[in-house]
């Protein structure tokens, strides 16, 4: 499949600390990529530079062929690299429809439409419909239709997630990049959230990279695993490859259990 | 921002108004008249700042442009010879409208106390300025020329309502202006930039450039109200700079609220009523009387005047 974002070199420090370091990887198009990693592991420095938040020291970020390294993250978006965030960023004071219906709007005006002379009711660019409709289809996809009135400072956790993804879909992205999707929703609930997520995403047809701490998630969802230890990837395979290498095994998956070997060791020493 | 669940009735709202002014103004005292027409000019002022407030910043200078406004349609008097106050009011919405455009670059940096009180300095600059220029009066200021529309000189007895019915006609036509672009993506943006500039910056939209916008409409606006007002009073001076002045605007703009464009016009007359009938009852202690005033708003309507027609009436 042809690469759709090019990751090469990407190197970054905040003063002694190495967030990234020659961290590269090539994501093919429509591929499901999950980023693993402990906390501090560079995972969310990662999706930070791809959209623009933070800029690498050296290195490039290349989207079909653009360089987009330099670029604002509102640019990045608008070339159809969006992305959700570990915690939700929503419009509070705004129900979950008129949450879609910013988006949308956005979305046409940086299309020159929905301007201050525009008349009826344009389709937004990609969906081939008005934004009334467009934000029922995606609220209905993730589930959301039942909370569409609801303001958005109301809404439980997982609805937050739910809308907070669902809000990066308005852009009809190519890539989406999901900061921990289901952190802070219940064991039971994740697997049927990330169904719905996925089926929605895939709909549209989109390219994904999530950040997951869950290593049952990953298996099932991803088709790649890059794992991140220390700012570095060290792995970069297939699901069932990946989380069966020792070094991932020993810094990313088993951390917790090594060091509480670690401990008890210790303790009975 | 949902599909309307309730008639949008601001645009003959907004007609009516007009409609009342040409039809009952001959009937209006000419202190009556005057006090409407510094109340229009006043609530453009504060339709500028609601602008701003929705996107969740407080100019404590929108003073600022007010002046600019007058002192424009005072030099266009002085140095030009021009009393139609239509030009002045075009001629104050471009002059205040292009300072903000350059002004805009640096407080579109900023948020909260600092874009407050950045915007103060800015107008209190203005104020030191026009206070030391004598060819602009200096701290008397300048009269303005009587007032002309499209080249005529009304009577004496028609003056006010001459002033009056063509101010309002452009208020009008602004304030609908300003009615459409709300409804515009990048209208209905301010609530979402109050609530998360973040997020709106991943949706793909510039906060930055969309409160640039937003300041220079405002500018304009109140270059409008200020050569109206400039106007209405025959007199200009730096004062119109002074903070006390933006302080007025921000009472009427808390008072209006952001749910509509027509409630700063409403807020600005209740002020004037205020304003007038305390200094009439109490000369000395008209301040207390407005605070107390402000203070009430503030505890019983937290959402302004509006929110007593209504919970959901959108702009």
């Amino acid at each position: 499949m042809a690469v759709v974002l090019d990751a090469r070199d990407l190197n970054k420090h905040f003063g002694a600390v190495t967030a990234a370091m020659n961290v590269s990887a090539a994501i093919e198009q429509d591929s499901v990529v999950g980023l693993i990693g402990t906390n501090g592991a560079g995972k969310t420095t990662f999706i930070n530079m791809i959209t623009g938040y933070i800029k690498p020291d050296t290195g490039s970020i290349v989207f079909n062929g653009r360089d987009i390294t330099a670029l604002a993250p509102r640019d990045i978006t608008r070339i159809g690299i969006c992305r959700s965030f570990q915690i939700p960023q929503l419009y509070a004071s705004l129900t979950v429809f008129e949450n879609m219906m910013v988006g949308l709007g956005v979305v046409l005006h940086n299309a020159g439409l929905g301007g201050f002379f525009s008349r009826g009711r344009p389709n937004v660019p990609g969906y081939d419909a008005p934004a009334q409709e467009v934000a029922e289809r995606i609220l209905e996809r993730f589930g959301l239709s039942d909370y569409r009135d609801k303001n958005a400072q109301v809404l439980p956790g997982g609805v937050r997630k739910l809308l907070d993804i669902a809000l990066t879909m308005a852009a009809k992205p190519s890539i989406l990049l999901l900061d921990e999707p289901t952190s802070g929703v219940s064991a039971e609930e994740k697997f049927g959230m990330m169904e719905m997520v996925m089926a929605a995403v895939k709909a549209e047809g989109a390219t994904v990279l999530f950040v997951e701490h869950d290593m049952e998630v990953v298996s099932r969802f991803a088709q790649r695993v890059l794992a991140f230890y220390d700012g570095r990837i060290i792995a970069d395979a297939a699901p069932e490859i990946a989380l069966a290498d020792p070094e991932v095994k020993r810094y990313v998956v088993g951390g917790e259990l090594h060091r509480m070997d670690e401990e008890q060791g210790k303790a009975n020493a | 921002m949902s599909p309307d669940t309730h008639r949008d009735r601001t645009l003959p709202i907004l007609g009516a108004v007009l409609l009342a002014v040409i039809v009952f103004g001959p009937l209006l005292p000419k202190w009556a008249l005057f006090l409407l027409t510094i109340a229009l000019a006043k609530g453009l002022v504060s339709l500028g700042l609601m602008l701003q407030l929705r996107a969740g910043l407080v100019s404590f200078g929108q003073a600022l442009y007010y002046c600019i406004g007058g002192y424009t349609a005072g030099s266009l008097g002085r140095f030009f010879d021009i009393s139609d106050m239509l030009l002045q009011m075009i001629c104050g919405a471009f002059a205040a409208a292009f300072v903000a455009l350059i002004l805009g670059f640096l407080l579109a940096r900023y948020r909260g106390i600092f874009y407050g009180l950045l915007s103060m300095a800015l107008s209190m600059i203005l104020y030191g300025l026009l206070a030391k220029s004598e060819s602009l009066g200096s701290t008397d200021g300048i009269n303005i020329l009587p007032s002309t529309v499209f080249g005529i000189r009304p009577a004496q007895e028609w003056v006010r309502y001459v002033v009056i019915v063509t101010g309002c006609s452009v208020a009008v036509l602004a304030t609908a202006l300003v009615h459409r672009y709300l409804k515009t993506p990048l209208g209905r943006l301010a609530p979402a930039i109050k609530d998360n500039e973040i997020r709106v910056e991943y949706m793909g939209a510039s906060v930055r450039r969309a409160i640039h916008v937003k300041y220079v409409i405002a500018a304009a606006l109140s270059g409008i109200g200020g050569a109206l007002a400039a106007t209405a009073v025959g007199h200009i001076d730096p004062d119109m700079a002074y903070w006390t002045t933006s302080g007025e605007f921000i009472f009427i703009a808390i008072l209006a609220g952001t749910r509509s464009v027509v409630a700063p016009f409403l807020g600005a007359v209740i002020f004037g009523i205020i304003h007038t009938t305390a200094f009439d009852l109490s000369p000395n202690t008209w301040q207390m009387t407005l605070g107390i005033s402000l203070l009430l708003v503030i505890v019983f309507l937290p959402e302004g005047l509006w929110s007593l027609f209504g919970r959901r009436k959108a702009a």
